[in-house]
């Protein structure tokens, strides 16, 4: 079903005046309400009243991950904490953690967005949906715990993990929508292997997969084992969570709620728009937002755009599946992993940067590894096995500390890491995705 | 008295170690002694090679890392005990050796060891005076 037929299928002249009218709406709403944003507003010499129209967005100043890191914890917010319903926070593996923040208002608009999503995902009102991302700061269980609620579903907060007891409510429920991150799903569909079931007898008829991103062969396994219908949603914390994005039954590209969430694609290099189609950094406005709107807020994942209407018949724009990051920003076991964090690491141990490569792996449904190849150089280069071992150890130590997640170390001989054009490619995800 | 010997890095991939083989050999450098230092994934291999620089510098130009380091070239008596005698001269005098390996050829009917002191010129001293006849750059090297 469509939700907000009315916003979801809108005309595309009139969905660019709502923009229109929130853009100009949101720019002196934070001009007014942070400090950071008058800040960035004056540095480019606009006036606030100059802003009347979404296409006078490319004027707008950028928002870095780094703004929410360096305001922690809530300078980037435009509303007085006093007026702030509930807090979000997202693990940070270096430095402050990233906070978020949402008026009773702004929990009507997750509420909103997110049930969009479920019913684009094909349920219906009634149906029974198991929500087994993780609850609490994580953002993945609550804010579709909020969807379902407002689309009318009846909600089985399982939150992750406990397994077992996930298979068996669902046989005993028969809850129609499983809600989790892909890999999750397909642990669960060997948990009831090792449980002597088949998946395929699974309740589950529609999968709404996200918080990590997953390829089509893994969509394939999903459906194949359990049966259902794979849908991917798409949501970052800075943005509102889960409920950002969401394929329909077409699964032809996630449609994007740009009534609210503004959707660019750039060059993250030029900053620039990039023409229809073209791949570069997905850049999101919040244009009703009240606690911490952000204007143009630069997700450095990389996707797609296209503004055609889809067969579903919904007018909303349509992102690609994430084909990446412009950081190379890595989820293992869970945890953010950025090979910039490997390179500090690196750093600590004798000044000199080696060169490395991170190469992720995940051996049948095992959990993932993670091997990290030095590469050996003059300087810390020694004939001695001993010192050899002693360096590896404190290289495995010293980035295992920084990184937080178990690691493997290879010592490896120089120029075994392939260089592009003067640039080392830092990770090898062989992970089936 | 004291002699260069070359370490290589070498990982542990298949055909690694013939092909410093193969660069020493086609530039007419002979191997005179050899060892090698073995983890899982890597290995150390230490060569006393008769012209140790040119070597150094043309496994540098073929991208391994490759250091000198100095070593001593002793003769002990190749009898029973012999090496027992040197070793046993060495702890009394708190010599520590590193490592140590033998010579590939044999020089006469004593055998030649290749010894890594921590403290060279220590060692080199207390082998002199015990009368253990630590061998020139030119002997060891076969020039």
């Amino acid at each position: 079903m469509i939700f907000n037929e009315a916003v979801e299928c809108a005309g595309k002249e009139n969905l660019k005046n709502i923009q229109s009218e929130r853009l100009a709406k949101l720019v002196k709403y934070v001009y007014k309400h942070s400090p950071i944003y008058k800040q960035k507003i004056d540095a480019l010499g606009i006036n606030p009243e100059s802003i009347k129209s979404i296409d006078d967005i490319i004027k707008l100043p950028f928002t870095p991950k780094e703004d929410l890191r360096d305001y922690y914890p809530f300078g980037l917010f435009s509303a007085d904490i006093k007026n702030v319903a509930e807090i979000h926070v997202s693990s940070g593996t270096t430095g402050n953690p990233t906070v978020v923040g949402y008026t009773k208002k702004d929990l009507d608009l997750w509420s909103e967005v997110s049930a969009r999503c479920i019913a684009c995902a094909g349920a219906n009102k009634g149906d029974m949906i198991q929500v087994a991302y993780g609850y609490g700061l994580f953002t993945g269980g609550l804010g579709l715990h909020y969807g379902a609620l407002h689309l009318g579903l009846t909600v089985l907060p399982m939150s992750s993990g406990q397994s077992k007891r996930q298979i068996k409510l669902m046989q005993d429920f028969k809850p129609r929508i499983l809600a989790c991150t892909p890999s999750y799903g397909l642990y669960l569909a060997e948990e009831m292997r090792e449980m002597n079931l088949d998946p395929k007898t699974s309740k589950w008829e529609i999968g709404i997969f996200g918080a990590e991103p997953w390829s089509e062969s893994i969509r394939k396994n999903i459906e194949n084992s359990l049966n259902i219908s794979a849908t991917d949603i798409y949501g970052l914390s800075e943005i509102i969570g889960p409920g950002v994005a969401q394929e329909c039954t077409y699964k032809e590209g996630l449609h994007i709620w740009s009534d609210v969430f503004y959707p660019e694609i750039i060059d993250p290099d030029t900053n620039l728009p990039v023409p229809e189609g073209q791949q570069g950094e997905l850049v999101i406005t919040t244009l009703t937002k009240e606690a911490i709107p952000l204007l143009r807020y630069r997700t450095r994942d990389i996707a797609s755009l296209t503004y055609e209407t889809c067969k579903c018949g919904r007018t909303m724009p349509r992102i690609s599946k994430i084909r990446g990051r412009t950081d190379d920003m890595i989820v293992v076991r869970g945890i953010n992993v950025f090979p910039t964090q490997v390179e500090h690491a690196l750093l600590q141990i004798d000044g000199t940067l080696p060169n490395y490569l991170i190469i992720v792996d995940r051996q049948n449904g095992t959990m993932d590894t993670v091997e990290i190849w030095v590469e050996v150089d003059e300087k810390i280069f020694s004939d001695e096995m001993n010192a050899m071992s002693e360096l590896k150890n404190k290289i495995k130590r010293v980035i295992e500390t920084t990184l937080g997640i178990g690691t493997t170390i290879k010592l490896v001989e120089p120029k075994t890491i392939a260089r592009s054009e003067g640039k080392s490619k830092r990770v090898i995800d062989r992970r089936s995705l | 008295m004291k002699i260069n010997q070359i370490s290589i890095f070498i990982e542990n991939t298949k055909g690694r170690l013939a092909e410093v083989c193969n660069l020493l050999g086609d530039k007419g450098i002979n191997i005179r002694a050899l060892t090698i230092a073995e983890s899982p994934e890597f290995g150390i291999l230490r060569v006393v090679l008769d012209k140790p620089q040119e070597a150094k510098e043309i496994l540098k130009e073929h991208g391994f890392i490759a250091i000198s380091t100095e070593i001593v070239a002793v003769e002990v008596s190749d009898t029973p005990g012999g090496l027992a005698k040197a070793l046993q001269i060495l702890a009394q005098n708190n010599i520590d050796v590193e490592y140590m390996y033998g010579f590939v050829e044999k020089a006469t009917d004593k055998a030649l060891m290749v010894f890594k002191f921590v403290n060279t010129d220590k060692a080199i001293e207390v082998l002199q005076k015990n009368n253990i006849s630590v061998v020139d750059k030119k002997t060891a090297l076969g020039l």
